[in-house]
């Protein structure tokens, strides 16, 4: 049996080239990854209030399938379905009171305990192959991408769930180093990109995604490598806005970390679908020479 | 900015009722500002979110329902993780938009999201704007 996996919904239908990437990746690394046989939309967004137990319900159904199927540990690559899913564990196993609420409420026939652990496939990574094993499986080192790790909000946020340092994070940058590229520091790489706000205020969020892009610009990044599918979208967005107003901005390629897997394992680019990605990543990879 | 405070007004339930839904006990708070300097949307705020607190505490309900802070903090968690207080102010920002949300006032109307945007959005945006900004 291998690896339960949760790709949530996003993954399915706008950021296929988030999960594609990484499932070709992870076959190829000898990590199989099996799907939930069901699952339900976590939910997208923890919820903050001590009263409102019903949107737990969502984000512990899906562990309790985990449980069910007989296994431990459920990986997740979703940056909003990470969270959700860590947090709400957290709470199940911190709080008994609710823990017996969300159980008899949901009758699923387990009382689910919190016991199911969430991982990151960026942990996965580092904890389960090693950054240097995965160095010693790349086929096409991305030697001279100049790439910017922006983290985000939620794979570091709030602490307890963090993958990473909160402050000073380095697993995106010791995963670039793994695949030979330079990742490139910058100030905003965990600034929030204004995430579900741009529905409601997209100017404001136009102008985050400016700060951030000219800060990696500024440190010479060349691309922005992301993790999660509403940083890609505000930021893709916001730099189309970005081209027309500012004339020294040029654009800048933004990728999921999965593909940059893909592609050094030596795999098919067509499994990237780069033709989903904003900036034009594929000028940049061809003139690295890393695309023909 | 000059605000009224009479005992009228302290005695109100706004403050317990936030006290309640978020969890947060609203004294930690000493008003250092770090929350104000972690935030990335602070300079789109009318009240930034350490008055919130402070007007919070004060139970002066109306002053923060007059604001658009809380409809603007994107629940990124930067002030949470920087408080030298332990104080969760995303829990406490969450309150005072569900005191709205409940009384089925909703922030955005999904029919004026753009076809377009629609679109392009990615599932995980629509979901956590909808559970943010509706009730």
């Amino acid at each position: 049996m291998g690896l339960a996996y949760y790709p949530g919904c996003t993954l399915k239908a706008r950021a296929r080239n988030l999960d594609e990437p990484a499932r070709a990746s992870l076959e190829a690394l000898g990590i199989k990854l099996d799907e939930l046989s069901k699952w339900n939309c976590c939910g997208a967004v923890y919820s903050l209030a001590e009263d409102d137990l019903i949107h737990q319900v969502a984000p512990i159904r899906n562990l309790v399938r985990v449980k069910k199927q007989g296994q431990d540990t459920l990986a997740t690559l979703c940056a909003f379905c990470l969270n959700t899913l860590k947090r709400a564990n957290l709470l199940i196993k911190q709080n008994a009171e609710k823990r017996g609420t969300i159980n008899s409420f949901i009758e699923e026939g387990i009382d689910y305990a919190g016991d199911v652990k969430v991982i990151h496939l960026l942990e996965l990574l580092r904890d389960g192959v090693g950054w240097e094993a995965l160095s010693r499986q790349v086929k096409l080192p991305l030697r001279g991408l100049k790439a910017a790790p922006y983290y985000g909000c939620t794979l570091l946020r709030p602490r307890e769930v963090a993958i990473d340092d909160v402050e000073n994070p380095s697993i995106l940058q010791d995963f670039l180093k793994a695949l030979a590229a330079s990742p490139i520091d910058f100030p905003e790489s965990t600034r929030c990109c204004g995430s579900y706000q741009v529905i409601s205020n997209p100017d404001d969020v136009a102008e985050y995604a400016r700060v951030v892009l000219n800060s990696a610009s500024v440190k010479g990044a060349e691309a922005l490598v992301l993790t999660c599918p509403l940083c890609d979208y505000n930021l893709g967005r916001g730099q189309k806005e970005l081209i027309k107003k500012q004339s020294d901005f040029m654009g800048m390629p933004l990728f999921y970390f999965t593909q940059l897997l893909a592609l050094a394992l030596g795999l098919d680019p067509k499994v990237c679908h780069f033709e989903l990605n904003y900036g034009g990543p594929e000028l940049l990879l061809r003139g690295k020479g890393l695309l023909s | 900015m000059p605000v009224t405070i009479s005992s009228r007004r302290l005695r109100s339930g706004f403050a317990k009722k936030v006290k309640e839904i978020s969890g947060q006990n609203l004294q930690l708070c000493y008003q250092c500002g770090m929350c104000v300097g972690s935030c990335p949307a602070a300079s789109k705020m009318d009240l930034s979110p350490r008055q919130i607190i402070e007007l919070a505490r004060l139970g002066l309900e109306d002053e923060i329902a007059n604001s658009s802070t809380v409809w603007t903090c994107a629940s990124c968690l930067a002030c949470t993780v920087n408080c030298p207080r332990g104080f969760d102010l995303s829990t406490l920002m969450e309150a005072i938009r569900l005191l709205t949300l409940r009384k089925n006032i909703d922030r955005v109307r999904p029919e004026n999201i753009s076809p377009e945007q629609r679109r392009e959005l990615p599932q995980i945006a629509m979901v956590s704007g909808l559970r943010k900004f509706t009730g």
